[in-house]
């Protein structure tokens, strides 16, 4: 007997199973997504501040240059990471960015549609086509390669054909002027927080133009509005992802739809509500680019889908599903985007940046199918 | 005996000229397993399709509770409480035990649009209710595909039970499983039984149905040859009753007269 009182009933601890190894803290981080994508965002950093270190690439305009570049490759990213770790992906999204430009530029200049209601048109429209996409994958049950390969083509088609059958050439111009003060066209061009820098300017903080017509301005007038953008969606989508129900149907829907099925997991719907995610993110990226340059072209966006897949592969995702992170994509993305602009901050060949593209996608697959095994624990 | 609570009475199942099921009884009680034993081709898996609501028998009757019952999906024998846990069907390898365990109904905490996963509450029951099974999980965001075989059946039979099944019905859950594992689903199956929950337990192994079985009934060319209780009948009965009933009529006698 003893006199000892507790509050609680003693907690009965298990009998420790001697085959259950602990694991150590190294490998436990190692079966997180995001590991190889933050080991190569350091690497290349490192890589390029030894390198470019004398330039202009990590001063202020330097880091804007490549972040605005990195911001591109991080919208479209979110949405392909999201549709992967559905277990599919879209060939298509490269020539749904030239698309979705194309469309809201004939909107706003041929029909005089406000450059509101254009947005919103095109929107609306680009999230069809992504529902059809997703429709056919599940209805048919052929591999989203082959079909969104087929609007690949049939998308630029229609983007080079629309160009030249209503504008007479391949360029739509002027939508610059025509998005000056309308009420939501500068959420998608310009850039943000520049009182912030006018003072941040002011206070010697940041240099200032000491010459010409901007003199006494910041040389660097505010955050791009696309990269507060790539930030949001970064956000919204790893919080989607990994604390909500709609996440784990995502990563079930990739897992095994069939198991997911069974247990209740609306699978078709998650699926096709990806391909929308991404057809949308990709005419997000479109719509941007067209305010932003003021002008639309039918070949934006060419090669963006591979580059797509490639950011979100360095991130950690298995191209068969189930598995991946938002952050591992969007690192992958800042990974692209800074040895994109840092070659051309050192004057290297830029055609080596596809050789490197190329590696550096083998190393990251070989990665990943190394990093499943660990997870499974197959051999 | 109270009222069987999921019974099948004479159940014919027929696909164009191929005939399934030709006529197979059994009544599963609350808190028994209930082994259903049969040799490749002898018609279970289309009695399990039928008993969980996938497939419609062409004749007979499901009664649930004593009361006949209609499925016609999947969906409509798991609200009537029947649970059907496949052998490759469970689990998502890549997803945590946790997360798989929620599958398709994760709690959810806050307010729309910040309406989010509950972790901390899906973790912690996970934890409780594997421990129940007896089964000892490192950690509850631990990969299933890092359990063995036996431990993945025991996460999908935990799922079932904590989600309110009256009848589990196992899909031979221990044919693809090494010795240890096999001893640790024939133990989450004596658990369950405790918990009042009717066990039907398919196979085609007579010593696996032997070791945790209450009753057994031996299903034949499409056909239930009766229902032994626990005690009455031996390992080489059953053997030869699945094997094709050559000595049945010396077995009638322990077989309770139902053949």
């Amino acid at each position: 007997m003893t006199n000892v009182q507790t509050n609680e009933a003693p907690r009965p601890t298990l009998p420790k199973d001697e085959r259950v190894k602990e694991l150590h803290r190294l490998h436990k981080a190692l079966i997180r997504p995001e590991l190889g994508a933050i080991c190569g965002t350091i690497a290349v950093f490192v890589f390029f501040m030894i390198l470019a270190g004398g330039t202009q690439m990590f001063a202020l305009e330097g880091v804007m240059n490549w972040g605005t570049v990195s911001a591109q490759f991080v919208v479209l990213a979110v949405g392909v990471c999201l549709l992967m770790i559905a277990g599919e992906f879209d060939l298509s999204l490269g020539s749904m960015v030239g698309f979705s430009g194309m469309i809201f530029a004939l909107l706003v200049m041929k029909l005089g549609i406000p450059v509101w209601g254009g947005i919103l048109l095109t929107m609306m429209l680009c999230a069809s086509l992504g529902m059809i996409n997703g429709w056919l994958v599940i209805r048919t049950g052929l591999p989203s390669f082959i079909v969104t390969l087929a609007f690949l083509f049939i998308l630029r088609g229609a983007t080079i054909w629309s160009a030249i059958t209503f504008n007479r050439q391949p360029v739509v111009s002027g939508v610059g002027e025509v998005a000056a003060g309308d009420p939501i066209a500068w959420l998608f061009g310009g850039e943000a927080f520049t009182g912030l820098f006018q003072w941040l300017g002011q206070q010697g903080v940041i240099a200032t133009f000491t010459k010409g017509t901007r003199m006494g301005q910041p040389v660097v007038s505010g955050i791009p509005m696309l990269m507060v953008w790539a930030i949001v969606f970064v956000l919204v989508g790893q919080w989607v992802l990994t604390r909500t129900r709609f996440g784990n149907w995502i990563f079930a829907a990739g897992g095994d739809p069939e198991a997911a099925r069974y247990v209740g997991v609306p699978v078709a719907r998650v699926k096709i509500l990806m391909f929308m995610v991404a057809a949308l993110c990709a005419a997000f990226l479109g719509i941007e680019q067209v305010i932003e340059f003021g002008s639309a072209a039918s070949d934006r966006g060419i090669m963006k889908e591979f580059e797509a897949i490639i950011c979100v592969v360095i991130g950690g995702a298995l191209l068969t599903g189930g598995y991946g992170s938002v952050v591992g994509a969007a690192l992958g993305a800042i990974i692209f985007g800074v040895v994109q602009q840092g070659l051309f901050f050192t004057n290297v060949e830029s055609s080596l940046f596809r050789v490197f593209l190329g590696s550096i996608l083998l190393a990251a697959v070989l990665a990943n199918t190394y990093v499943r095994r660990l997870i499974t624990g197959e051999k | 005996m109270a009222a069987p609570i999921l019974e099948m009475v004479d159940i014919r199942k027929q696909f164009g000229h191929i005939i399934a099921l030709s006529g197979v009884s059994f009544g599963v009680q609350a808190g028994e397993c209930h082994c259903l034993l049969g040799d490749n081709g002898a018609g279970k898996s289309t009695l399990i399709k039928t008993m969980s609501g996938v497939h419609v028998p062409s004749q007979g009757e499901i009664r649930v509770g004593g009361q006949v019952a209609h499925f016609t999906t999947p969906r409509d024998a798991m609200a009537a409480g029947i649970a059907t846990v496949y052998q490759d069907l469970a689990m998502i390898p890549l997803m945590s035990v946790a997360r798989n365990f929620w599958m398709g109904r994760e709690p959810q905490k806050g307010f729309w649009p910040f309406r989010c996963f509950d972790l901390e509450t899906a973790d912690t029951i996970t934890m409780q209710e594997m421990r129940h099974m007896g089964i000892s999980l490192r950690e509850p965001g631990q990969a299933v595909g890092t359990l063995s075989g036996g431990e993945r059946q025991a996460v999908a039979i935990a799922r079932a039970v904590y989600f309110g099944a009256k009848v589990l019905i196992l899909d031979e859950p221990t044919s693809a499983l090494g010795v240890r594992q096999t001893a640790n689903v024939l133990t989450t199956i004596d658990h369950v039984r405790k918990k009042g929950i009717g066990v039907v337990f398919i196979t085609h192994n007579v010593r696996h149905a032997l070791a945790v079985g209450d009753r057994f009934t031996v299903l034949n060319r499409g056909k239930t040859l009766g229902t032994a209780d626990r005690g009455h009948i031996s390992a080489e009965e059953l053997q030869n009753l699945m094997a094709g009933g050559q000595e049945l009529a010396q077995l009638e006698a322990s077989l309770g007269g139902t053949v």
